[in-house]
């Protein structure tokens, strides 16, 4: 098979003020600028497509008249710039570079550094296209939407288990899951401990941080008397607050932790990473964990006491103010664990990484009915494979907007979730 | 340090077409929480309908100024019934979060480029102004004294957004003197009384939803004037801000949002421009001025918490007529 070759030229496209066109995405947003030409054999292919991903953002770009693309991307760090190769016309393909042994070539890794912007090339001629087939693009998504389903999982029972005790819509949830990515970097990455006593660490941290929310903040609020309302307003304003701490002290930019980048194991047809089979039994475990504590244990069953009815459980001799103690520490456990997950599913460590992921964790929890520990646990696998499953169909950039629809629509059927009660809807 | 340059800016907050938008804002967030006791977090999902349809009604169906403004008045409208048809009926921390999550979906639908030529994707739109500048009457030229010194579109933009903002305000006002407003504010204490004189309940919130949903959207027309619409300005956060304004100046009153509005911004612009100034002269040696520039949304947040905790009335507010405190 004759290679025409390739002449995919570099090209800083210059472009001060041009009008936005399909060709330029958000290169006035952001800093940092990813960018190319399309053509062959010297004559440009125009509306050719291209989607960038990585650094927890995504965006498609169509190349212009001229061939050339740009994209404005939010952070330094690596993307995957794919060229969709049923835009390119019959018979041509995105064919191998000659040094690298690539199944994808037109999947492309690319590093955006110091300089702010990076040209990357493909190599187009006549070829076998690579296409995925649809059985295999399923199958990827599945996982995917396990992983992250479970991971939401993680963060969205702390969420309603505090719901649940203290009647508490926590904004705040979001800072909690951040937290544990931040300690797992600082111990890991910074203080170059080894990984799994970093994680250990950022996991007891991360408990702790919970009970100090609890005992700092919280507590002292439902003992002025403190009404539910400007409890949650209190929460964003927290949020907000903790958010921008944590920018003040880590930057605005994306870090990785260890082994985020690894090579990849596979299953069959199908690519996971060790650390995606790791998470995933991990968070199987955990979640397992959980189910046997509010079931078997009496401080869990104490615990749904307290959700059901605090009066009556306080009146049969439980100790309230213990059991949301505890359900406090639980979740500052589950969401730190639910960060670290995050970050590498990601993949990234940022400053406001919980808070992207804030919404779809109260979607899961009122789908699942608000307050129950198990109704979260369906609502997050729900929403993490609807999200994932989703963007075989509809742009990969809307992917959060079906769970989000979702959400709506739940509650115009049946606002208690699927789980709930009716009489917590008041 | 240059005290007369960072008194002058932070003077001219006071009538900055920003500082009017945010107030109005305010005054349909004011009308949603304060007076009905809505919890509405999506006040940026309104802006934004009424910046891009008054934008995209001008430049892609190149309508005339009113009928644009029409267009995002009568977006946000639809935006507000679909909002409040399937969550007016539940309890407030489910609004709160519906409202929150449709904010987020419409900024998605505006950022994603499946709909670039219409809404210009992640870059936004520009190039919308040119119908409002040919309505100014005033001639060319630069006017003003002291700190406020102008030219000709910056002067009519202040008038026209703070006469928006004192119009909003009487409507108001009269409003929630009339039988209405009084039907309105028994909602907020018991729904229950309201309902068993014979009032429909989720009629008047509908009601009261479309139009602070309506002041929304004006705010959002006023916001996009000084600067071009990019959807990425339209977070939650901005939500947040305006919620940090309404409980400063007072929920449940007319004038809270506006001197909230006010206040909000003179002490952000004076804080901000103090603790810039103090790094780039060596005051701080532990802070960057990337570092000193997140500062002050730290600060709003804990602003947020310390007023609903200790002052949840606000300036202006009457402590009787808080809808949250019970």
């Amino acid at each position: 098979m004759a290679v025409l070759f390739a002449s995919v030229v570099a090209a800083l496209t210059l472009s001060v003020a041009a009008p936005a066109t399909a060709d330029e995405v958000g290169l006035d947003e952001y800093d940092f600028r990813i960018s190319g030409l399309v053509a062959l054999d010297g004559e440009v292919l125009e509306d050719i497509r291209l989607v960038i991903d990585g650094q927890g953002f995504s965006v498609e770009v169509e190349t212009g008249a001229d061939g050339r693309w740009a994209v404005g991307v939010p952070l330094q760090g690596d993307y995957t710039v794919t060229l969709d190769e049923e835009t390119l016309p019959e018979g041509i393909a995105v064919v191998k570079t000659t040094q690298e042994d690539d199944d994808t070539p037109n999947s492309r890794d690319v590093n955006v550094g110091q300089s702010g912007s990076t040209v990357l090339n493909f190599f187009i001629g006549e070829g076998e296209r690579n296409t995925v087939n649809l059985w295999d693009q399923i199958v990827d998504r599945f996982f995917n939407g396990l992983n992250f389903g479970l991971l939401l999982a993680l963060a969205a029972i702390g969420l309603s288990l505090v719901f649940g005790t203290t009647g508490l819509s926590n904004f705040a949830h979001a800072e909690l899951i951040t937290f544990g990515a931040l300690m797992a970097l600082t111990f890991s990455a910074v203080l170059a401990l080894p990984l799994w006593l970093a994680l250990l660490i950022a996991l007891a941290l991360s408990a702790a941080f919970g009970w100090a929310n609890d005992a700092g903040l919280w507590k002292p609020l439902r003992r002025r008397g403190v009404g539910l309302i400007p409890m949650m307003i209190v929460s964003i304003g927290l949020s907000l607050a903790l958010r921008y701490v944590f920018q003040f002290f880590y930057g605005g930019e994306t870090q990785q932790l260890p082994g985020a980048t690894d090579a990849s194991f596979s299953i069959g047809a199908f690519g996971l990473s060790w650390i995606d089979v790791g998470s995933m039994v991990l968070s199987v475990v955990v979640l397992m964990a959980v189910a046997y504590f509010l079931l078997r244990t009496r401080i869990g069953k104490a615990t749904r006491a307290v959700s059901d009815n605090p009066a009556l459980a306080a009146a049969s001799g439980i100790d309230v103010d213990r059991v949301i103690r505890i359900v406090w520490v639980l979740a500052g456990f589950l969401a730190g664990m639910s960060g670290i997950i995050w970050a590498y599913f990601r993949p990234g460590v940022g400053w406001d990484m919980g808070f992207q992921l804030l919404l779809l964790t109260f979607a899961a929890v009122t789908l699942g009915g608000l307050g129950t520990a198990f109704g979260a646990l369906v609502g997050a696998l729900i929403v993490g494979f609807f999200v994932e499953m989703s963007t075989l169909i509809i742009p990969s950039d809307t992917k959060y907007v079906g769970a989000l629809i979702i959400l709506i629509l739940v509650l115009l059927v049946r606002p208690q979730g699927i789980l709930g009660r009716k009489e917590r809807i008041g | 340090m240059d005290w007369i340059q960072l008194l002058s800016n932070a003077a001219q907050e006071f009538i900055s077409p920003t500082t009017a938008a945010y107030a109005l804002a305010a005054l349909g967030l004011a009308v949603h929480f304060g007076f009905t006791g809505l919890l509405n977090f999506g006040q940026a999902g309104f802006m934004m309908l009424g910046a891009y349809g008054f934008a995209i009604a001008t430049l892609t169906f190149g309508w005339p100024v009113w009928a644009a403004v029409l267009f995002g008045v009568v977006a946000s409208i639809v935006f507000a019934f679909i909002l409040g048809l399937p969550t007016l009926r539940l309890r407030a921390d489910y609004l709160a979060i519906v409202t929150i999550a449709a904010a987020e979906i419409v900024r998605l639908l505006f950022t994603t480029n499946t709909f670039e030529p219409v809404t210009g994707s992640a870059n936004g739109l520009q190039g919308y102004k040119g119908g409002f500048a040919d309505l100014n009457p005033i001639p060319e030229g630069t006017y003003g004294f002291g700190p406020f010194v102008y030219n000709e579109y910056d002067w009519w933009l202040r008038i026209v957004g703070w006469s928006v903002v004192a119009l909003a305000a009487l409507v108001t006002w009269q409003l929630f003197k009339s039988p209405w407003g009084r039907v309105i504010k028994g909602i907020r204490e018991d729904e229950d009384a309201v309902r068993a004189l014979g009032k429909n309940v989720y009629f008047y919130k509908m009601q009261s939803l479309i139009l602070g949903g309506v002041f929304g959207s004006l705010a959002g027309m006023i916001f996009i004037l000084p600067r071009s619409v990019v959807p990425s300005n339209y977070q939650p956060t901005l939500t947040f801000f305006i919620y940090a304004i309404l409980l400063l100046g007072g929920a449940a009153t007319v004038f809270g949002p506006i001197l909230g509005a006010m206040i909000f911004w003179v002490l952000l612009s004076f804080f901000s421009g103090f603790i810039a100034r103090a790094v780039s002269e060596g005051f701080l040696p532990f802070m960057s001025t990337v570092q000193a520039g997140q500062l002050r949304f730290i600060f709003v947040g804990l602003a947020i918490m310390l007023i609903v905790i200790y002052r949840p009335q606000g300036i202006l507010g009457n402590k009787k007529e808080l809808a949250f405190v019970k």
